[in-house]
């Protein structure tokens, strides 16, 4: 993309869509997350909501399905008294043939305030949010393999709380990295934030060496990238990767490349492991790792909500 | 033009107010952020409370945040008692227009139905927006309309506690409080 300003930040330099992590100053990541921290608490209170959206309407506009991250932020709005219309695009219009962006205009014209958007095509939301009328945010849900900011947020929130800050951390980010839009977020938001190592690990063919190039190490065996470690991060490892030829089986993948109890051991004993969810039990990961005393995977989901309230609040009322 | 009365007078008048009227094992106490929290720190100590110290941010609540958007910094509110039936005494350390008091009352209830709430700030500036007075008051002052009235606290050190009030011209575009 040949752009020379950020078309995620108006001209103040404030965040008005949520499109990638890449590119972000420091300092807009850093009050996203501190912006998160009293949305936390939220969630204790008997009224679990707060009017920060009171009149606003959130569209979930899911191109692609995916039931956990459209409820995720279907709460989220929620708690901040946002109306919530949740569209399936799957089911609806783009199956009668209506273009992306005439679907666009018609919601817009139904006085939208903010469009959570999931895609299959890479910069689908970058498209939508060049098109809305001024005033209209776009938060990027997913989009094709590249880029799943909110999710990276959450994870970077989870980081900080058990980790206190980020200097001095290492990371090692595990499965297929190249597919993984988790992945590539991830990546860009430990850098901009100052963790010093970065490392991915997986077989060659979906962890080449190529993504030495983001900054990170490339490592394909499992012992020497864990070894040492702060942050283990998991990705999901897709099922359709094994009808590409990319992977042999899900057996042979977690004699590798599964976080066991044993490799976990390898890791600082106080490390902490992190999965986007959902998970594939004796896939990627032993099931007494995933419901372990290192396990922080359900507090991530937690997080997951105040960190998106953050980020629609900071969108919606600056 | 520095009229403001020291802070330890205004918590000695307003402990001998509140004393008579609270049950320290029974009345819970929250400050509002940041100064009333400050203030309400050395009440709950000078009054004897058991109920451990409640604080509340108002900033989810705000009636300005179209205008003047999220601030920075927001802290958690923190109410670490059943605040259903409770009987609680507010504090501030500033009365003005009394969006805040009612901002924190918003906040109180999302966490339940308190029995009863009482109001006590150091100083009441006037020019209310909002049908709220303070239940227990330090004292009442005049300052200009272009001036604010700011709390501030020593850093650290065995002085950690001492407050000190000061009237400074108003900054930035946030609504008066």
């Amino acid at each position: 993309m040949t752009m020379t300003r950020n078309p995620q930040l108006d001209q103040h330099g404030a965040l008005k869509h949520l499109l990638s992590i890449e590119g972000l100053p420091r300092d807009v990541l850093v009050n996203i997350l501190d912006t998160a921290k009293p949305f936390v608490s939220v969630a204790e209170r008997e009224v679990k909501k707060v009017p920060v959206m009171r009149g606003k309407s959130v569209f979930n506009l899911f191109f692609e399905n995916s039931t956990r991250t459209r409820t995720t932020f279907e709460i989220a709005a929620k708690r901040l008294s946002a109306d919530v219309i949740n569209l399936n695009i799957n089911a609806s219009s783009a199956s009668k043939g209506e273009s992306l962006l005439d679907t666009i205009s018609n919601l817009s014209a139904m006085d939208a305030d903010m469009f959570v958007v999931r895609h299959a095509q890479s910069g689908a939301p970058f498209l939508i949010a060049s098109h809305v009328r001024e005033g209209i945010s776009v938060i990027n849900a997913g989009d094709g393999r590249h880029q799943h900011p909110t999710q990276a947020l959450l994870d970077m929130y989870t980081i900080r709380h058990y980790k206190q800050s980020f200097t001095g951390l290492t990371v090692a980010i595990v499965g297929d990295v190249l597919h993984s839009r988790v992945a590539r977020s991830q990546i860009h938001a430990l850098s901009i934030l100052g963790v010093p190592e970065i490392r991915v690990v997986g077989p060659k063919t979906l962890v080449p060496d190529s993504f030495a190039r983001m900054g990170v190490r490339v490592y394909n065996r499992m012992e020497a990238a864990l070894t040492g470690v702060d942050v283990v991060s998991m990705l999901r490892l897709q099922n359709e990767r094994m009808d590409g030829g990319l992977l042999p089986s899900a057996q042979e993948y977690y004699k590798s490349y599964g976080l066991t109890a044993a490799r976990l051991a390898l890791a600082k004993p106080d490390a902490i492991v992190l999965h986007p969810g959902p998970m594939n039990r004796g896939v990627e990961i032993e099931s007494s790792v995933a419901d372990g005393s290192q396990s922080v995977i359900l507090p991530q989901v937690t997080f997951g909500i105040a960190v998106r309230m953050a980020v629609m609040s900071i969108l919606a009322v600056g | 033009m520095n009229t403001l009365p020291p802070v330890d007078a205004l918590i000695e008048t307003l402990c001998a107010q509140i004393r008579p009227q609270i049950d320290p094992a029974r009345t819970a106490l929250v400050g509002i952020h940041s100064g009333g929290v400050w203030v309400a720190d050395i009440l709950h100590r000078a009054l004897g409370i058991i109920t451990p110290l409640g604080t509340i941010d108002v900033g989810l609540h705000r009636d300005d945040l179209e205008r003047s958007g999220l601030r920075t910094r927001m802290r958690a509110s923190m109410i670490p008692f059943e605040v259903a039936g409770a009987d609680i005494l507010l504090v501030d350390d500033v009365l003005h227009t009394g969006r805040t008091i009612r901002a924190a009352m918003n906040e109180l209830f999302d966490y339940g139905r308190p029995d009863r709430i009482r109001l006590a700030t150091l100083l009441d500036r006037g020019g209310r927006h909002m049908p709220i007075a303070a239940t227990f008051l330090g004292q009442a002052v005049s300052v200009g309309d272009e001036d604010e009235i700011v709390l501030d606290r020593a850093a650290t050190g065995a002085h950690a506690d001492t407050l000190l009030l000061r009237i400074a011209p108003r900054t930035g575009q946030r609504a008066p409080d």
